[in-house]
């Protein structure tokens, strides 16, 4: 065969981490740009909006910061699972286990008011963790496949919510189902004036050092790491396989749990319907841009941050359906999975020689 | 409960059972032929949700049902199409591509809709498909009105199921499809061209993912939701590893899947039990997963499934 073949790589060059995702970005807004042409709005002043209205005042982008809070949780608690080639797709169920923990925790009358945050945020850790380890459990010991069973649980998970929304968990002030707010002390503490930036940020800065420092310089990292490349050589180093996957969801589910805890202290005060609007699903596109790097996993977070606040001021002005941060979220997951293949693989032009 | 239990189970409960099964059968045996040949497809929720739009909207503005059967099976072997180049050409992660595959078909077709149809108050239905009686089968008693007092795709879900059946092990296709499912480099060696193969079977897959789509909105129902797959298409995948990747015993497990949510939803309009409705919704997901943990250990998975194949990687 004549033309371009692929050749493996033996060591990628470190550009390729920055340039790789912006080049699956670009590629996506290429495509996505067909999709706004058919809304009869112009390309350009359609991407203006979106990504310049959440970075256009300090408010904004102050709430862009508030937005990226849960993302960025969800993107680690994915890398956490994906390096271990746990496939966890339920951080969405994850992260409404830890809201609904944070919820009630934080309504709780009997409490002193000042253990309720951090009870909040243990409470919603552990609530994540022991929804992720239903999957890791069932994997570990049953071999169930995880796919199926992290995404079936969410389904799970969401019913189980509306039921107790509907029913005995109900706010009785409320027409909705909804909880009941949370004490007053137990609201996040806010950490710049008139803003809605709350503690979740933080925590969310320090999850991801911490989890790069897991992953870099623990041996749970290198366990992590090990078993998600190399299954057979790892059982060969004496790696407890069990073992490692069950930590591995506990850290991933209790990180999505994070997620929610957030919302829910910083943000509605109460567990409802839409508390997430697809966050766990965001946070596989957000790990695998950030190509399973813990720290790449804060930039990946902020920039579909922009996406989704930005869709709705684009919306607005230009009459594309929101919707299109959806369509930008699916197919950049696309884009940068086909890009990685350059990591592995460089192409070569073809010449006439026999190995 | 003597009481219940009579009026639960009366002829129409299990008409009701045959219908809830239909687009399942379909979805899982679309996801059947792919996971047979080593790709697992997991874009079948999104191809689920795009066809059913496709489908639905090409009725709407042609009124014509088949010609909407039609879009929704196209748009199926076009997002099959997609999952070829990603998986087979490329030889990507299955699991990521099939999850990117997902989450770009349903934000189209919340894209597409949300264009085609705006806001509106009411939400835009269509004539959907009639009942359609075969003559001397549904004049037999109880099993007339059960399984031949149906839509036409129901029918054509009956006939897929063996038709499935005969080409897995009684073609040579089928041999094939199987074998570069288990031993892609056999295959290889023995002539067989694995990428052709998987691609096959990869378009077939999304055409009868698109026929699910299409049952959804144009039969069960009359018209498009964004909630219209709400999970079917994860559960079909399930439904193959219950099934032990064999048609006749998945197409048994969407039966018996869709026995609880005929239940689930009769249970939920009685008055005898007092439980919030979700409970109910919840009940198939939950025995969904309790199924898979009791076959799983002996699972028959495809020896190839989810491993890419290079001819230069030999």
């Amino acid at each position: 065969m004549n033309g371009v073949r692929l050749e493996l790589r033996t060591q990628t060059p470190w550009w390729l981490n920055l340039v790789l995702p912006l080049a699956a970005i670009g590629l996506t807004l290429v495509l996505c740009s067909g999709l706004i042409v058919l809304a009869g709005a112009n390309v350009f002043t359609a991407y203006t909006k979106l990504f310049l209205s959440s970075l256009s005042t300090p408010f904004n982008l102050v709430e862009t910061v508030v937005k990226a809070t849960p993302l960025v949780f969800t993107g680690l608690a994915v890398t956490v699972a994906f390096r271990a080639k746990f496939w966890n797709i339920g951080a969405e169920g994850q992260l409404l286990a830890g809201a609904m923990a944070a919820a009630f925790i934080g309504a709780c009358e009997a409490l002193p008011a000042w253990s309720l945050v951090p009870l909040m945020v243990l409470g919603g850790a552990l609530a994540g963790s022991i929804w992720a380890l239903i999957p890791a459990v069932l994997k570990a010991r049953y071999k169930v496949d995880d796919v199926v069973t992290t995404l079936l649980l969410n389904f799970v998970l969401y019913y189980g919510m509306m039921a107790l929304l509907d029913g005995p968990w109900k706010d009785p002030l409320s027409g909705y189902p909804d909880s009941p707010d949370i004490r007053a002390a137990a609201e996040f503490p806010i950490l710049l004036r008139a803003t809605r930036l709350h503690l979740g940020a933080l925590l969310a800065a320090a999850a991801a050092a911490a989890v790069w420092l897991m992953m870099r310089h623990t041996t749970l990292g290198f366990e992590i790491s090990a078993v998600g490349e190399n299954l057979k050589a790892s059982r060969y180093a004496g790696i407890n396989i069990g073992a490692v996957i069950l930590l591995t969801a506990t850290t991933s589910g209790a990180l999505a749990g994070l997620a929610g805890v957030g919302e829910v202290g910083g943000i509605h005060f109460q567990v409802m319907a839409g508390l997430s609007p697809g966050y766990g699903y965001t946070g596989i596109v957000i790990a695998m841009l950030a190509r399973l790097n813990p720290i790449g996993v804060v930039p990946a977070a902020i920039f579909f941050a922009v996406v989704i606040t930005g869709a709705e001021a684009m919306s607005r002005a230009t009459g594309v359906p929101v919707f299109l941060a959806d369509v930008i979220q699916g197919m950049s997951l696309i884009t940068m999975l086909a890009a990685l293949m350059l990591t592995q693989y460089r192409i070569r032009a073809n010449r006439t020689e026999h190995e | 409960m003597n009481e219940i239990l009579s009026q639960i189970f009366q002829v129409g409960f299990f008409a009701a059972v045959i219908r809830i099964a239909t687009p399942l059968v379909f979805g899982t045996l679309g996801e059947l032929f792919a996971e047979r040949a080593g790709i697992l497809n997991l874009g079948i929720e999104g191809i689920m949700m795009l066809a059913a739009m496709s489908g639905f909207s090409t009725v709407f503005f042609t009124g014509s049902l088949w010609l909407g059967v039609l879009a929704a099976v196209l748009t199926g072997v076009v997002a099959g199409l997609v999952m070829g180049l990603l998986t087979v050409s490329l030889g990507l992660s299955q699991h990521v591509s099939g999850i990117g595959l997902t989450l770009l078909c349903s934000g189209l077709s919340f894209y597409c809709y949300r264009l085609i149809f705006g806001q509106p108050s009411t939400l835009p239905a269509i004539k959907p498909f009639e009942t359609v009686a075969l003559p001397v089968l549904a004049e037999i008693p109880i099993i007339g009105p059960i399984l031949f007092n149906q839509f036409a795709l129901v029918y054509l879900a009956m006939l897929i199921v063996p038709a499935a059946a005969f080409v897995l092990f009684h073609t040579p296709w089928g041999l094939n499809l199987r074998t570069v499912g288990e031993n892609p480099l056999a295959a290889f060696s023995a002539g067989v061209s694995v990428t052709a193969m998987r691609y096959q079977a990869l378009l077939l897959s999304g055409a009868l993912m698109g026929l699910a789509g299409a049952f959804l909105c144009m039969a069960q129902y009359n018209a498009y939701t964004f909630g219209v797959i709400s999970g079917r298409g994860w559960v079909c995948i399930a439904l193959i590893v219950f099934g032990q990747w064999n048609p006749w015993k998945s197409a048994a497990g969407a039966i018996l899947f869709a026995c609880i949510d005929a239940l689930q939803l009769r249970l939920q309009a009685s008055s005898a039990i007092n439980l919030p409705y979700q409970v109910f919704l919840m009940l198939p997901f939950v025995l969904t997963i309790v199924g898979m943990a009791l076959v799983s250990r002996n699972a028959l998975a495809p020896a190839a499934l989810l491993k890419p194949f290079r001819k230069e990687a030999r």
